[in-house]
C-alpha cells in the first residue's frame, strides 16, 4: 500500500474515532445521571420543600428549587423576548442592509455571547447595589435576562434574515407600514425560528448557575414575592453535593436528573416545534 | 376619517421605529455598561493598591487587605490550556469527518447530539467530573505517571472543560470547512490528491484563520466557565506546578466567595476587579475571533 494511502486510512480512523469518542461522551454523561439519579428519586422530591433537617438527610424535596428556577428563567426569558423581538425586527426592518447601527449591534450581541455567565451575575449584583436590591428572585432574573439576551436575539436574528425580501415588497406593495410588516407578516412568518430561539434561551436560563448565585441567593421556601432569594436547581445541586452526608449527595443526584430532564425536555420540544411549524412558513 | 387613520397608521410605524432605535442602541451598549459598571465597583481596591500588584502577587490574604490574583490567575491559565490541548486535536477530526468525509446521514445525526453536549447544564458537567473524571484520574491516571494526587486537581478540570468546548469548536469550524469552495477540493482531486492531501493542503490552508477563530472562540469559554471547573479543580490558592496539583481558577474563586465577600472590607470590589479582569479577556479573545470570522464570511460573498 503507497504511503499516500496509508496516511489516508491512519488519519480516517483517527478522525472516526475522535467524533466516536466525542459522541460518547455524551451518552456516558446522560449514562452517569440516569444510573445515579434514578434510585435516589422519589415523588417527594418534585411534591415538597426541604423540611427541618433537610440538609443533613432528612425529609423533603426540591419543589421551592424546581418552582425557582421555572419562575426565575420563565420571568428572564420574558423580558429577553420582549427586548429580542424588537431589536431584531428593528435591525431587519427598519434599519437597511448596510445600516453601521444593525452591523455593530450584531457584533455586541456575538461578543456578548462569548462573556462568562460569572460575569453577568458580578454585573448584575453591581445593578443591584445601585438599585437597592438585596439577593432576590427579581436579581437574579435581571442577571439571567441578559445573559439569554445575546443568544436569543442572535438565534432569531438568523432565521428573520432568511426570511424572503419579496415578502416585504409585498407587504409594503399592500400599502402596509413598516411597523405593521414587521409584526404581521415577518414576525409570523420566522415564528417557528422565534420560538425556538426563545426554547435555547430558556434552557440556557434554567441550567445556569454563575450568574444566579449572587444574585438570586437561595432559599428554602417557595418563592413568592419578586424582592425575596429564590432558589433555583442548578445551585440545589451545587449545595446538596457539597456536603459529606451520603443522603444528601444521593439528593443532589436525582435533582440533576430532573435538571438534565427539564433541559433535554426543552431542547427536544425547540427540535419538534421548528418541525412542526416550518411546514406551513413560505419558503 | 380614512385619512385620518392613515394619519395614526404612519405616527404609530413612526414612533415605533423610535422606540425600537433606542432600545436597539441601548442594548448594543450593554457591553460597555457592563464593563463600566465593574469598573466603578472595582475603583476602591485600584485606588489603594497599583494594578502591577494586584496582578502579580500571589499573596491572597484577604483579612490582611492582600489581594494577590496570580495563583489564580496562572490555575486559569493551567486549566485552560489543559483544555485547549485536550480538545482542539478531536475537534478538528471530528469537524473534519462531519464535513468532509462522513454521509449526510451521520451528519444529521451528529449534530443534533453535539447540539444536546451544548445544552448540559454545566453544574451537571460538575457532578459527572466529581463521579467520573476525578476518581478515573486519582486511581487510573495519576498512578501511571506515578504521582499522587487527589483527583481535584488541574487535569480533571481540563478534561471536563474540553467536553464543555466540543460544541462551539466543532460547530464553528464545521461552518468554516463549508465556506470552502467545491471547486477547489475538486480541482485538487483532479490532479490525483487524495482527500486527506486534499483536506490537509487545501481546505485546511483555506479554513485556517476560520479554525483559528472556532480555538479562541472555545478557549474564551473555556477561561470563563465557572461552576464545573469549580467543582473539579481543587481550588488551593497556590499556582500549580503540574497537572496533577489543584488550582483555583479566577471564575472559581470570584463564585466561591460571594458569601463572605460583604463582610471584609475591599473584598467585594476586589472580586468585582477580578470580573473586570475576566471580562476584559474574554471581550478580547472573542472580538479578535469574531473580526477573522467577519472576514471569512466577506471573503466568500
Amino acid at each position: 500500500m503507497p504511503a499516500r494511502k496509508l496516511e489516508e486510512n491512519v488519519f480516517k480512523a483517527l478522525m472516526v474515532a475522535s467524533t466516536i469518542l466525542i459522541l460518547s461522551t455524551l451518552a456516558v454523561i446522560l449514562v452517569t445521571v440516569a444510573v445515579k439519579g434514578l434510585p435516589a428519586m422519589s415523588l417527594s422530591m418534585v411534591t415538597q420543600t426541604p423540611k427541618g433537617g433537610f440538609y443533613l438527610g432528612k425529609e423533603g424535596g426540591i419543589l421551592n428549587a424546581i418552582l425557582g428556577s421555572l419562575y426565575l428563567a420563565g420571568g428572564a426569558t420574558a423580558i429577553a423576548i420582549g427586548v429580542s423581538l424588537l431589536v431584531v425586527l428593528y435591525l431587519n426592518v427598519y434599519a437597511g442592509p448596510h445600516s453601521r447601527l444593525a452591523s455593530f449591534t450584531r457584533f455586541s450581541f456575538d461578543v456578548l455571547w462569548g462573556v462568562p455567565s460569572i460575569v453577568y451575575g458580578a454585573f448584575g449584583f453591581t445593578i443591584m447595589i445601585y438599585l437597592g436590591l438585596r439577593t432576590s428572585l427579581l436579581g437574579g432574573i435581571i442577571a439571567v435576562a441578559l445573559l439569554i439576551l445575546p443568544m436569543m436575539s442572535r438565534a432569531m436574528d438568523e432565521v428573520i434574515r432568511m426570511v424572503p425580501k419579496e415578502l416585504f415588497d409585498a407587504s409594503y406593495s399592500l400599502g402596509a407600514t413598516r411597523l405593521e410588516t414587521a409584526f404581521k407578516v415577518i414576525a409570523r412568518q420566522a415564528l417557528p425560528g422565534i420560538i425556538t430561539a426563545v426554547l435555547i434561551a430558556l434552557g440556557r436560563g434554567i441550567g445556569d448557575a454563575a450568574s444566579v448565585i449572587f444574585t438570586a441567593g437561595f432559599s428554602d421556601s417557595i418563592p413568592y414575592s419578586l424582592l425575596r432569594p429564590a432558589a433555583t436547581l442548578p445551585l440545589a445541586i451545587f449545595f446538596q453535593l457539597g456536603t459529606p452526608i451520603p443522603e444528601v449527595r444521593e439528593r443532589a443526584y436525582a435533582s440533576a436528573l430532573i435538571l438534565t430532564l427539564i433541559v433535554l425536555a426543552i431542547s427536544l420540544g425547540a427540535r419538534m416545534m421548528t418541525r412542526r411549524f416550518t411546514k406551513h412558513t413560505v419558503k | 376619517m380614512s385619512q385620518h387613520v392613515w394619519q395614526m397608521r404612519l405616527v404609530g410605524d413612526r414612533l415605533s421605529a423610535g422606540l425600537m432605535r433606542i432600545l436597539t442602541i441601548l442594548s448594543s451598549l450593554i457591553v460597555f455598561l457592563m464593563a463600566f459598571g465593574l469598573y466603578f465597583r472595582a475603583r476602591p481596591i485600584l485606588a489603594l493598591k497599583p494594578l502591577s500588584e494586584l496582578l502579580f502577587s500571589s499573596s491572597w490574604h484577604p483579612l490582611k487587605g492582600d489581594f494577590g490574583f496570580l495563583p489564580f490567575i496562572t490555575g486559569t491559565l493551567w486549566v485552560t490550556g489543559g483544555a485547549v490541548v485536550i480538545a482542539v486535536p478531536l475537534c478538528l477530526l471530528a469537524a473534519i469527518y462531519l464535513s468532509e468525509y462522513a454521509h449526510r446521514r451521520v451528519r444529521d445525526l451528529a449534530n443534533p447530539l453535539i447540539d444536546l453536549l451544548a445544552g448540559i447544564p454545566s453544574v451537571v458537567y460538575g457532578m459527572w467530573g466529581i463521579l467520573i473524571i476525578v476518581p478515573l484520574v486519582k486511581d487510573h491516571i495519576a498512578p501511571l505517571f506515578g504521582s499522587l494526587s487527589t483527583g481535584y486537581c488541574v487535569l480533571s478540570g481540563s478534561i471536563v472543560l474540553a467536553i464543555m468546548i466540543f460544541p462551539i469548536i466543532i460547530h464553528v469550524s464545521a461552518e468554516i470547512f463549508r465556506t470552502v469552495p467545491n471547486e477547489l477540493r475538486e480541482a485538487s482531486l483532479a490532479i490525483g490528491a487524495t482527500k486527506w492531501q486534499t483536506v490537509k493542503h487545501v481546505v485546511m490552508r483555506k479554513a485556517m484563520p476560520g479554525v483559528m477563530a472556532a480555538v479562541v472562540l472555545g478557549l474564551s469559554r473555556a477561561f470563563g466557565e465557572t461552576m464545573a471547573v469549580l467543582m473539579v479543580a481543587g481550588n488551593v490558592a497556590r499556582t500549580p506546578s503540574s497537572v496533577f496539583d489543584p488550582a483555583y481558577p479566577l471564575p472559581a474563586l470570584i463564585a466561591n466567595n460571594y458569601g463572605e465577600m460583604l463582610s471584609v472590607p475591599l473584598y467585594d470590589s476586589a472580586l468585582l476587579l477580578a470580573s473586570l479582569v475576566l471580562l476584559l479577556v474574554v471581550l478580547g479573545f472573542n472580538i479578535i475571533a469574531r473580526l477573522v470570522l467577519i472576514r471569512v464570511e466577506r471573503s466568500i460573498q
